[in-house]
């Protein structure tokens, strides 16, 4: 396992911090109709998941997430321009102002895309792990899944034939706590849900603090070694969303349990460890914030400079054409 | 009793509410139908009043959710299911089509499935693709099942109270875009709707719209705008897409000897095309014109505004349907 250096713990500062900077901004274009529509689901909250998850990987191994994708987007290395203006419908964005805020995905980083239906990413995991396999290739592919998620049909198929068939997926449930207003525990009989591995006969890596992206990434880098010699895994990681399911989420009153979990913010977790373990880090510290601020701003500009997409975008790629 | 003008939301609450009251064996199951009141705020109020033994909150699981009611209602239950959007019933889809829609023919009679499955349903609001399906027809094709699918908050109380009633397995479809909606709706509890009968929702002499759920809204303004130009349409709301009223419609288009058919769906294998097909086939010496068929276009619905818009259908694309057959 890597060490964890001091350049590792600022990247996955920066890629927290510029998550945070893009949600909240997110947030404030969608109140002022800049960002429209009916879906928008914010990763705020869940950044040391995501981050800590994805540093675990090489290039070559894959990412695919459900809708609650910008974060994972951002971790894997897609540029917030291209993110915000898919936010914003340009044709500009990462998919042509087609797919929208639950349809982030770039090829050249191997993020294989947010899905929006529940589950219906999990098969494709285990499909794009057949390739690796197959192709005799040691890639890996790191499958989020939400805590929800493991309660339709495509989680117990889909993990269930990663088992027989020892696929490389690191199969990482987000367990934050709610699918859209319903608690995990009226909605899993075994609330404890990385227990699920023993059903499958797969590898059960286990809960971990998911505020904690030290923890996440050393857990991970585990799962991933082992995903890659071995065959799935299942981890979960306990986490939380900030904003609520996502911006139909009007009843959303839970405010004395986002105090608690904003105790254990994952930026300030963090920090608190840069802090501890290096002296006079601020200084670098604010330097990060402000650079990621103000690519955050350039991105919100890209995008709304960015020209719509026009009548031949809509009638392209329906099928593939020479 | 007066008619109340409620938005159609409400008018579902109340047909679902009066059958439960109505009728123990009654129960609604799904996504969020308890705590949180209902994604669409159809069951707001269900939990508190009814309690979790008939107001029952399922995981997401759809397979299950369509699966289950179908047990329940071959027991004798008589479960009214929600699936959140129809989206998600296409992982439903062997449980209503070869389960809900087959087991009464296949074992001979000797079971009964009386079930309701809701869905909302529609394209737009920038619900992209995978979110904004209106495949009514898909589930339509198949014998066994009926299918409903409501223009007004009227029809929806009373074709929804005939849907708990019937013995039949009925997916039921309700526009996202016409929940708030409002309109007049009997407040007897008696009123119920004959399933497969379609309403006249205007009369008119020279062109026949075929039309229902949101199409009937977009057919309505185009043929108050036509009928400024002195061309006067007959709007038909089918109402149910199975059993499918052509009765009504082959006496509306001997009046009129044109169509238009107007729908929210894809243009391939749609409503468009089978009654394009019943009129040609049955009707062929009253036409005096093609049959027009106004649809969303061939396309998966894009995010950005600007070209989703360009793919929905719409009140003028309906005018200029008419005008180019009249
Ligand atoms: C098959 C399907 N059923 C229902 C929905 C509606 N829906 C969207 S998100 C969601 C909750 C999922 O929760 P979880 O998996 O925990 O992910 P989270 O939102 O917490 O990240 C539901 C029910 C859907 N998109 N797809
Ligand atoms: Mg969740």
């Amino acid at each position: 396992m890597a060490e964890i250096d001091k350049p590792m713990l600022l990247e996955w500062y920066r890629q927290m911090f510029l998550i945070r900077q893009f949600e909240n901004q997110c947030d404030v274009l969608y109140k002022e109709k800049k960002i429209t529509g009916v879906y928008m689901h914010l990763y705020s909250g869940l950044e040391a998941t995501g981050v800590g998850a994805v540093a675990a990987l090489r290039p070559s191994d894959h990412v695919i997430t459900a809708y609650r994708d910008h974060g994972i987007a951002l971790a894997r290395g897609m540029d917030p321009k291209v993110a915000m203006a898919e936010m914003m419908g340009k044709r500009t964005g990462c998919s042509g102002g087609k797919g929208g805020s639950m349809h982030l995905a770039s090829r050249e980083h191997n993020f294989w895309g947010g899905y929006a239906i529940v589950g219906g990413h999990l098969p494709l995991a285990a499909g794009i792990a057949l390739e690796s396999r197959y192709n005799g290739k040691d890639d890996v592919v790191l499958s989020f899944i939400g805590d929800g998620a493991t309660n339709n049909g495509y989680f117990h198929e889909a993990v269930n034939l990663s088992a027989v068939w020892d696929l490389p997926v690191v199969w990482l449930i987000e367990n934050n706590g709610y699918g859209m207003g319903t608690p995990v525990e009226v909605a899993s009989g075994q609330p404890e849900l990385h227990k699920r591995a023993v059903a499958y006969g797969i590898k059960d890596m286990g809960r971990v603090d998911g505020q904690n992206v030290v923890d996440v990434y050393n857990v991970v880098t585990k799962a991933v070694e082992y995903a890659r010699k071995k065959g799935p895994v299942l981890i979960e990681s306990l986490t939380y969303r900030y904003k609520g399911h996502g911006v139909s989420d009007r009843s959303y009153d839970k405010l004395a349990e986002l105090r608690d979990w904003q105790q254990k913010d994952p930026i300030l977790v963090l920090q608190d460890y840069l802090c501890k373990h290096f002296e006079c880090i601020e200084e670098e510290l604010k330097d990060i914030e402000r650079a990621e601020m103000a690519a955050v701003h350039a991105a919100v500009e890209f995008a709304e400079d960015s020209e719509a997409p026009t009548y031949d975008d809509l009638i392209s790629h329906v099928y593939v054409e020479e | 009793m007066a008619d109340k003008n409620m938005p159609m939301r409400e008018a579902l609450r109340m047909a679902l509410r009066e059958e439960m009251i109505r009728d123990e064996r009654v129960f609604v199951m799904g996504e969020e139908v308890g705590a949180w009141q209902g994604t669409h705020r159809v069951t707001r109020g269900f939990l508190e009043e009814f309690g979790e033994k008939r107001v029952r909150d399922t995981p997401i699981s759809e397979m299950a959710i369509a699966g289950a009611a179908v047990g329940a209602a071959m027991a004798g239950l008589r479960p009214v299911a929600e699936i959140m959007t129809i989206n998600f019933a296409f992982l439903s889809l062997d449980a209503i089509i070869n389960h809900a829609a087959k087991i009464h023919y296949m074992f001979n009679g000797q079971f009964r499935v009386p079930m309701v499955i809701r869905a909302a349903s529609g394209w737009g609001d920038q619900a992209t693709a995978t979110h904004s399906h209106t495949p009514e027809p898909i589930f339509a094709h198949f014998p066994g099942l009926y299918v409903g699918c409501p223009a007004t908050p009227r029809d929806a109380k009373g074709m929804l109270k005939a849907a708990i009633r019937d013995d039949n397995p009925v997916l039921f479809t309700e526009s996202i875009a016409l929940y708030p909606k409002p309109g007049l709706v009997p407040e007897e509890d008696d009123f119920v709707l004959p399933i497969g009968k379609a309403d006249i929702k205007r009369e008119g002499r020279h062109v026949t719209l075929v039309t229902y759920a949101r199409g009937v809204e977009w057919s309505l303004q185009a043929a108050e705008q036509l009928a400024k130009e002195g061309v006067e349409c007959e709007v038909v709301d089918l109402r149910w897409l199975r059993p499918l009223d052509t009765a009504t419609v082959f006496e509306s288009f001997q009046k009129t000897n044109r169509c238009v058919v107007v729908e929210e769906s894809l243009p391939y294998y749609s409503v468009g095309s089978e009654i394009a097909a019943q009129l040609q086939e049955h009707m062929f010496d009253y036409m005096d014109a093609p049959v027009k068929r106004v649809s969303a276009m061939d396309v998966p619905l894009p995010y950005a505004r600007e070209i989703e818009l360009m793919a929905l259908p719409n009140a003028q694309k309906v005018v200029d349907a008419v005008r180019e057959i009249i």
